[in-house]
């Protein structure tokens, strides 16, 4: 069990409750998604985001209606969090017309530009250019929207990235950079990469504000996020969000994940999984019973299923769809 | 002894400039180093230095002269005690020998020393304008420039991005005079960072903008080209069609002259062969403009190839302001009935060149200039081959995975029953391309290569 919560006065039962039931569906998709992978049912690279729950649900907690966002290939935790459908995600992960990108996509390529979800990108670290360059054509609109980039420890390490701070600061672009630290690129930790581990403060070199912040606690994420939004609206520029989270599973599916020890993945799920925190808070509360979350269980179980059955109902693209979409 | 004083190269394309203005006059005393004209090139204006010192003691082309060749004596300087007739019999033409080999050597300048191309080139008839159209006379800068600044005020979500087009004027003066007119949100002056502001700019086509990336060459966009590729080109297939990248990556391709193997590569068949990019490589001056507006309104990621050594060069442009030319359209340079050249950018001069020498012997070459790349234009190569049953192509880039490959095999697929000899591919050499000017011109594509590819196709 968690730790015993801090009481936090200024959340609502409501969000609380938003917060578990968002937090909860993806947990139940990523792990049915992890089934239908064993299934054969889903082909090639599919990065499972459980345990990072709290990064995407506290982030949307900040977000308003335009707000933009874009991430890597471990993408479906982040759909599933700005309102796509769940559907539509798992058919696409099956690879069937039914899914975001007519099954031409798969796990890592979906976009929602109803949503404002801009992918979904397999190289890793491109994304964050690409986000500054969401986050420039809103200024360049003059809308007040921000972008949420998201990149973990991984892309961290790459050029682009700091070619992206750079010009993200110099035109005060309202990009929110979220570094998810979930302390391994794929096998390989954080530690072992670099020697300068504090990911955020990277961005003061460019003269970014950023903070490192506890990723497993979803009140701290929207906390953080309400600040850098704040800040990015204000039209002051960007601001660097770097998670401390942790992945459960290995990098993508056929990732044995012998580079870290069994105790160390169950230390961190016993004391810091992000669902048994607000858990704890709405039993403690006294803002749910026991019985109000089993029933949500209920209704989160149900979905997913039906995702599923919907994934699996659903056809394959037809075949004239290889040509399709090729040119606009 | 008395020294003249050379109109200078100021850049490696450089043919001939203004001599904008004098800093010194007749009598002065000059020491080396010292300032002494202001020359205007095709890129910008230039201080020009005094390399010896001595006392001018005349002044042989007056300020505001514009086309002066280069190696032209512009000034003499004479020591104490010397008169300036002591410099007149100073043989000139024969002083500035290494510079002077130098540009007769170069491809491209070739233009300076044998103007057959070039004058060629530009006094063509224009047979791919339609008759009776009113035109007028632009250099290929001018073109891109009016077509960018003419699709920029019509629609407000076009930007141009990269470095050195505001503030500088642009590196080539492609941009020279946008930012005066747009300012600094429509023209943006990025850092040195190519992979970070294609992506930037790919991001920004997302959400509702049109941006124009000028690359300053396309070998810098090597930096960028995972966005170009994977993050423009794919995107619209990998979002089910939800997400397109209407943007324009441009800037100049190819060999320029005598800047070496990182700055002179042919980049037309690897983009070619990327699905969801389409590929424009103009020729001419209408090329260039009525190919950039076409590329600027198109919803898809264009790739716009443009050659240093163009920029400069004049031709007729149709002068209506609503003028594009759609893409997958090839024109005809030159009608001919015996052989068809098919060429797309600079290598039109090349191939149009050869089809003048040809005509001299009696052969005549069609001349197809493709101007897009992807889509490409096959049923008019395919008619023009089937008229004259033999083909030549003709391309400065690298000669394995050639854009005149592909041609070579489709029109065996298409037209094999009309070919009266192979298809033969000129390309550049599969050699890094060398610093030497003498090497260099063997490095890329020679008219006499194509002459004689043509002579080998006829059987003559």
């Amino acid at each position: 069990m968690a730790k015993k919560p801090e009481p936090r006065p200024n959340v609502s039962k409501d969000d609380l409750l938003q917060y578990y039931r968002d937090m909860l569906l993806i947990r139940r998709f990523e792990e049915k998604a992890g089934q239908l992978y064993g299934m054969g049912l889903i082909g090639g690279f599919c990065h499972l985001y459980i345990g990072q729950e709290a990064v995407v649900v506290g982030l949307e907690a900040a977000a308003k209606e335009g707000d933009k966002r874009i991430t890597s290939y471990r993408d479906h935790g982040h759909m599933l969090a700005c309102g796509m459908d769940a559907k539509g995600v798992m058919a696409e992960l099956t690879g069937r017309i039914g899914g975001y990108s007519k099954g031409k996509g798969g796990s890592m390529h979906m976009f929602s530009k109803e949503k404002h979800f801009y992918g979904g990108h397999g190289i890793v670290g491109a994304q964050v250019p690409l986000g500054a360059g969401l986050a420039f054509a809103d200024k360049y609109l003059g809308n007040d929207n921000v972008t949420f980039v998201y990149f973990g420890d991984g892309a961290a390490n790459q050029g682009q990235v700091y070619e992206t701070y750079n010009m993200a600061e110099l035109w005060d672009l309202p990009a929110i950079f979220v570094i998810e630290n979930n302390q391994y690129a794929m096998g390989t930790s954080v530690k072992r990469s670099t020697k300068s581990t504090t990911l955020f403060g990277r961005g003061l070199a460019y003269g970014i504000p950023g903070e490192q912040v506890d990723g497993m606690d979803v009140l701290a994420v929207k906390a953080a996020a309400e600040k850098a939004v704040a800040h990015c609206r204000a039209g002051k520029g960007p601001y660097i969000l770097e998670m401390m989270t942790y992945r459960y599973r290995g990098h993508s599916m056929s990732d044995p994940a012998k580079y870290r020890t069994r105790e160390e993945v169950e230390k961190i799920k016993s004391e810091k999984d992000c669902i048994e925190q607000v858990r704890d808070l709405l039993l403690q509360g006294g803002h749910a019973s026991e019985e109000d979350l089993k029933s949500i269980d209920k209704d989160i179980k149900a979905l997913v299923n039906e995702a599923a059955e919907f994934s699996k109902e659903s056809p394959e693209p037809p075949v004239d769809e290889l040509w399709t979409d090729i040119y606009a | 002894m008395a020294t003249q004083v050379l109109m200078p190269a100021l850049s490696p394309t450089m043919e001939e400039g203004t001599l904008a203005k004098w800093l010194v006059k007749e009598g002065d005393v000059v020491k080396s180093g010292q300032i002494i004209a202001e020359i205007e090139t095709d890129k910008a204006t230039m201080e020009f230095e005094a390399v010896d010192e001595g006392t001018v003691g005349k002044l042989l082309v007056a300020e505001g002269t514009a086309g002066v060749k280069v190696n032209t004596p512009i000034a003499v300087l004479v020591e104490e005690g010397e008169s300036v007739s002591d410099a007149a019999p100073a043989p000139a033409a024969a002083t500035p020998a290494p510079a002077a080999k130098a540009e007769a050597a170069a491809p491209v300048a070739a233009a300076a020393a044998a103007p057959a191309p070039v004058k060629a080139a530009q006094g063509w008839p224009h047979s791919d304008l339609p008759e009776g159209v009113a035109t007028k006379t632009m250099t290929v800068r001018e073109a891109l420039r009016e077509a960018m600044a003419e699709e920029m005020r019509a629609d407000p979500t076009v930007f141009l991005m990269g470095e050195e087009v505001g503030e500088y004027q642009g590196a080539y003066k492609i941009s020279q005079g946008l930012l005066d007119e747009f300012g600094a949100k429509r023209v943006v002056d990025t850092p040195i960072t190519e992979m970070g502001f294609a992506g930037i700019a790919t991001g920004a086509s997302w959400a509702g903008l049109k941006p124009i990336v000028e690359f300053m060459t396309f070998n810098f966009a090597m930096q960028a080209i995972d966005h170009i590729l994977n993050s423009a080109a794919k995107t619209l297939y990998m979002s089910g069609g939800q997400m397109g990248s209407p943007m324009v990556f441009r800037g100049p391709n190819g060999a320029a002259a005598r800047v070496g193997a990182q700055h002179s590569q042919d980049y037309a068949a690897w983009y070619a062969a990327i699905p969801g990019l389409k590929v424009c490589m103009p020729y001419s001056a209408a090329d260039a403009k009525g190919l950039l507006k076409s590329a600027i309104r198109d919803p898809n990621p264009v790739v716009f190839l443009e050659n240093e050594i163009l920029y400069g060069r004049s031709f007729e442009v149709p002068a209506a302001e609503d003028f594009t030319i759609p893409f997958g359209k090839a024109s005809i340079l030159r009608a001919g009935t015996d052989v068809t050249l098919v060429s797309f950018g600079i290598g039109c001069a090349h191939a149009l060149a050869a089809a003048e020498e040809l005509a001299k012997e009696g052969i005549s070459a069609e001349v197809v200039n493709l101007r897009t790349l992807r889509p490409i234009d096959y049923d008019t190569v395919q008619a023009s081959v089937q008229k004259t049953n033999r083909c030549v192509t003709v391309e400065e880039g690298f000669p394995v995975g050639s854009i005149g490959d592909h041609l070579a095999s489709t029109i065996m697929q298409r037209a094999f029953d009309y070919l009266d000899a192979p298809v033969i591919t000129c390309t550049g050499k599969d050699v890094p391309m060398p610093y030497a000017a003498n090497l260099e011109k063997l490095a890329l594509i020679t008219v006499p290569e194509i002459v004689g590819a043509v002579k080998s196709v006829c059987y003559r």
